[in-house]
């Protein structure tokens, strides 16, 4: 008969060995899905930054010897194609940093997406002076532009974003009430030297 | 019996297949075309290779489709994107040696897939049909080699390419317009490098999974044919069902899963430890990138073409005002061509060679044997001894079709049997 041979699904009798089959049955499962989970591993690592990606997204040296109090630096550097903000700050602007009378959604960064731990204070820089802010708007990624005392509520000035009006202040906090979410993003860095800054 | 029984218990997953079920018919194929397509029972391991073919075709497929996100087509770039791929990228050089390894075990399957149904009469009625698909896809499949083979961009890519794609210009009166309008250029150069891109990577892999896709429709048909060489239709039970089948599914499916067990071993041994396969899988020219000044030493194609190139050359002399290019480009096209006459050359009353007379046996044996030396010949210099034994064997390879008419008539064969052994 065709059907003489045992069929696995049928319900007209238990195969036999039935416990010897099971086991070989979920073996060859387990062992056939951790080899697939291996074999899907590398598909998945491909699309990951290729070496050459992260050589170009390797750590930026930036110099700010020439840098003038009161002023940002530029030309603008860009780190893993990101502008960086660099803005000497002034007494006055730090003071007023403090002593701030706008309206802040987030005045101890506790949103902000990027922040390395040193950032976690006022002035949101492991320096006072030198603010290191990646000039991106939190709201949809256009650059901010550095605006004066005149143009911004605040005494020390701060980030006018054109696109749709979002305000940062000197230290990249966004004011309450605009577009944009968080506080404008600070990149890991560090002070190689007194006037050489490393970005990433 | 205990039908009754069961009919209140419908589970979950029941009430699920039979929402499906009146709006697909999923139930109907999963059975036509697994559950309750009877496999001959006598299936040998020679009837592992289909299976396997579709395995290597998903392999190029994602293999090939994560290559193209790396990629670049044009002159400047191509062999530069491909030394990126194998340093750079995460991964890439595996990605790499899977689809160039793969390319290879590609044909290894599909020769052996082609063999298994020469030696069984697989390509006799009902399967001529089917035997006609399969072709179209070997065809098919060579063409793809051909295209995806010039994308490296590497020195043996670009002269091959020259070289095959001139074999067009021994038609006669279109011939060199037909080179002209196939490259695109007055010369072997980025422009054709950008539209075989095109037919390597969305073209022809569409026509390949088609083509599958309906060598299995065919083949479902008229059910699988097997050693024995008779039709297990035949004799069925009271159910309708074959004597000497079995249910596809689980047993030709555990049974597939098994030969693909060893099948990769093979496979990923060579991928990690000989890709390159002493410059027959990757070729040495082709370490240096295209150089339209600069021709190799021997220019030769991939080890998979190389028997139907040495019959190519084989031809050396002009006949009939026809040059000798013209005659080669004839030998090389009826050699692919030829098998697809088989299902009409054959007229033995049996199908399989176990049943076939002596004559087949051995006119089957110096086939296999002309194929092996041609290739191993496509490989080597055109010397003059090279040349004449390719002459030799191009006839031998010939006879086993062009004398199969006489040599199945006259021979004495062994009773089929009634049921497969």
């Amino acid at each position: 008969m065709g059907s003489d041979i045992p069929l696995m699904s049928a319900s007209m009798k238990e195969p036999s060995n039935k416990d010897r089959r099971y086991f070989l049955i979920q073996t060859t499962a387990a062992v056939g899905t951790v080899g697939a989970g291996l074999a899907i591993w590398p598909f998945l690592s491909y699309w990951s930054p290729s070496e050459k990606a992260k050589a170009l997204g390797a750590p930026v040296k930036i110099d700010v010897s020439k840098l003038q109090p009161g002023e940002m630096l530029t030309p603008v550097v860009a780190w893993r194609g990101k502008p960086v903000f660099i803005v000497r700050r002034t007494e006055a602007m730090l003071k007023s940093l403090k002593e701030t009378t706008l309206s802040l959604a987030d005045p101890n960064s506790e949103n902000s997406e990027m922040q390395p731990d040193f950032a976690v204070n006022p002035w949101r820089s492991s320096n006072p002076e030198f603010a290191v802010l990646l000039g991106l708007c939190t709201h949809l990624g256009c650059s901010p532009k550095l605006v004066s005392v005149a143009n911004f509520e605040d005494a020390s000035g701060g980030f006018f974003c054109p696109c749709h009006g979002s305000k940062f202040d000197l230290a990249g906090r966004v004011v309450a009430g605009v577009p944009a979410p968080t506080n404008m993003e600070v990149p890991p860095y560090r002070f190689e030297s007194e006037n050489v800054i490393v970005v990433g | 019996m205990a039908e009754a029984n069961l009919e209140d218990k419908k589970t979950k997953i029941d009430e699920a297949m039979e929402w499906v079920d009146a709006r697909f018919p999923a139930t109907e194929t999963w059975e036509y075309h697994l559950s309750k397509y009877w496999a001959p029972k006598n299936h040998n391991y020679y009837y592992v290779f289909g299976f396997l073919g579709i395995v290597v075709l998903v392999n190029q497929l994602l293999t090939g489709i994560w290559l193209t996100m790396n990629y670049v087509p044009t002159d400047e770039r191509a062999f530069a994107s491909v030394e990126y791929i194998m340093r750079d990228v995460n991964y890439g050089w595996l990605v790499r040696y899977l689809h160039s390894t793969g390319a290879s075990a590609f044909f290894v399957v599909t020769y052996i897939h082609m063999y298994r149904a020469l030696a069984y009469g697989s390509y006799k009625a009902p399967r001529e049909l089917l035997w006609f698909v399969g072709m179209a896809i070997f065809l098919v499949l060579m063409a793809e080699g051909f295209f995806g083979y010039l994308l490296p961009w590497g020195n043996m890519s670009y002269w091959g390419a020259q070289v095959i794609v001139s074999l067009a210009g021994a038609v006669p009166v279109v011939g060199p317009d037909l080179v002209e309008w196939a490259r695109g250029d007055f010369l072997m150069s980025e422009v054709a490098l950008n539209r075989f891109f095109a037919l390597h990577v969305v073209l022809l892999p569409l026509l390949l999974v088609a083509l599958v896709f309906v060598h299995i429709v065919a083949l479902h048909h008229v059910g699988s044919n097997n050693p024995d060489g008779i039709e297990i239709k035949k004799k069925k039970d009271n159910q309708g069902i074959p004597l000497d089948g079995i249910p596809f599914w689980p047993y030709s499916i555990v049974k597939d899963l098994f030969a693909l067990s060893v099948f990769l071993f093979i496979f990923l041994a060579i991928v990690f430890f000989a890709p390159e396969m002493g410059g027959y899988f990757i070729e040495i020219p082709n370490f240096e990138k295209a150089n339209p000044l600069k021709t190799p030493e021997h220019i030769a194609p991939v080890w998979y073409y190389t028997p139907f190139y040495a019959m190519l050359r084989a031809a050396t002399f002009p006949l009939f005002g026809m040059s000798a290019k013209f005659w080669g480009l004839v030998v090389m096209v009826s050699a692919i061509a030829i098998p697809l006459a088989l299902p009409w050359l054959d007229k033995s009353p049996v199908k399989s060679i176990r049943y076939k007379g002596v004559l087949s046996r051995w006119a089957l044996r110096l086939f296999v044997v002309s194929f092996f030396v041609l290739g191993w010949l496509g490989v080597m210099p055109a010397t003059k001894t090279y040349t004449i034994m390719a002459q030799f064997f191009t006839l031998i390879y010939f006879a086993y079709f062009v004398l199969m008419p006489w040599y199945t008539t006259v021979e004495v064969t062994r009773p089929e049997p009634e049921r497969v052994t």
